[in-house]
């Protein structure tokens, strides 16, 4: 029992001994302020001149970099919108021109192909007319030439008829007489 | 026997919470001198290491498009200046390197204390005490330098009437020299109490009873502690912008 007690009081001892050490809060030992004052001010001025000399114009650099470029890019982005709209209308327009031109071209093609049609239907008309015509006129030919060869045989088997039977006649007579039969 | 196995729960529940803030020399045992390269020295060149990383290595690209540092450095450069705009104002752009200096430096010291085993800076009050006064004198040199004796009509509340004003301008001087002290004490309380309460959590942990708790309770003290960490070098750096805002505008 003894010794436990002693030990308590030995570790009792020891822990006060370290408190005192510490002086309850290690804040308030006076003793390492200085230290921690002169070590706070060495790495204060070191940190604040890599930040101001180095980092923090470096970072400000880069920061109005990026916001300019991002300017630029909106107002580029906005010109090309406007260019695409610029020729879209330009395109619209286009097609709408090239539309009527098509539109202009087929009916100026139509009205061609009808004139050259109506010529053509005209001249065929005309052909087939003369063509008629010449019909015609060789069937009145053949008709002519026939009624003609038809007399002309009449005649001659006429003459031959008559001179056949033993009359000696001239030409002339019976020429007249199948001329006045075939009239009648 | 009771008493014995009493005794050992009891050595064994001998915790220091504040041990953890105990300056001591880096290498050897000596005495602590102004000079002396200690644990403090290591974590605040730890931070400067950090800074250098971040900030210089990181941003070395200058890339247009930013890599994953350079967009960590970014963010806290546009956090900072944000801040430095709106809370001070436009002329105040003049000390944003400086500001930035103060939370890199707080915030860089309080997430760095969060590691296991590391030193937290700031929850001293050698080290938030003259970063305070460094603001306050900052604030008092510029405002007399701009303004002159005008400055001193930050105290006089010119639109309160006549009779009020003395009692005014007492209170406004007392709680523009009570600034440094909240500010100082605000910080390094605010990391001293997190670390410590941590420290209180891990020493129960060595009860087997308490133990998962224990180590719940730890786990969300450190979740609390992250945000304790950045919540209080911002609040340090936004008050250090509205104290400049003072200086640069001192009218009412």
């Amino acid at each position: 029992m003894a010794t436990i007690t002693e030990d308590a009081a030995g570790h009792a001892a020891e822990a006060a001994g370290h408190a005192a050490e510490s002086a309850g809060m290690p804040q308030l030992d006076f003793s390492t302020w200085g230290n921690q004052i002169f070590w706070l001010i060495v790495t204060l001025v070191v940190m604040y001149l890599i930040l101001s000399r180095v980092a923090l114009p470096r970072l400000g650099a880069v920061l109005a970099d990026r916001a300019g470029t991002i300017a630029n890019d909106i107002a580029q982005a906005e010109e090309l919108k406007q260019k695409a709209k610029e020729a879209e209308a330009a395109y619209d327009k286009a097609l709408a021109d090239a539309r009527s031109e098509a539109h202009k071209i087929v009916e100026s093609t139509r009205a061609e192909i009808q004139k050259d049609l109506d010529a053509a239907i005209a001249k065929a008309d005309a052909e087939i007319a003369e063509k008629v015509a010449e019909g015609e006129k060789a069937i009145a030919e053949i008709r002519a030439g026939a009624l003609e060869a038809a007399e002309t045989v009449a005649k001659d088997t006429a003459a031959e008829i008559v001179s056949a039977l033993g009359f000696s006649t001239d030409g002339a007579d019976v020429d007249a007489a199948v001329s006045e039969r075939m009239k009648g | 026997m009771a008493t014995e196995a009493h005794g050992a729960e009891e050595s064994s529940l001998v915790f220091h919470p504040m041990d953890q803030f105990i300056v001591k020399p880096l290498f050897g045992d000596g005495e602590v001198h102004w000079y002396t390269i200690t644990n403090a020295t290591l974590w605040m060149a730890i931070a400067v290491v950090v800074v250098l990383l971040l900030m210089v290595l990181g941003t070395s690209g200058r890339n247009r498009v930013p890599s994953r540092v350079q967009s960590i450095a970014e963010m806290a450069y546009g956090f900072v200046y944000k801040m430095v705009e709106d809370v001070a104002g436009k002329d105040a752009i003049r000390f944003f390197p400086y500001v930035f200096t103060l939370f890199m430096f707080i915030v860089l010291a309080n997430l760095l204390g969060l590691l296991p085993m590391a030193f937290t800076p700031t929850s001293h009050f050698s080290v938030t005490i003259v970063l305070a006064l460094a603001v306050f004198l900052t604030v008092t040199v510029t405002g007399f330098v701009l303004h002159g004796t005008h400055f001193l009509g930050l105290f006089w509340v010119s639109s309160a009437p006549l009779v009020l004003r003395p009692l005014l301008a007492l209170i406004e001087i007392i709680s523009y020299f009570v600034r440094p002290v909240s500010h100082s004490i605000r910080l390094a309380g605010n990391m001293m109490a997190g670390h410590a309460v941590i420290k209180v959590f891990a020493g129960f942990a060595a009860i087997a009873a308490v133990s998962p708790i224990s180590v719940i309770a730890i786990t969300g003290m450190y979740g609390l502690e992250l945000l304790v960490a950045f919540i209080q070098a911002y609040v340090f750096t936004i008050l250090t912008c509205v104290y400049l805002k003072d200086a640069l505008h001192p009218a009412h």
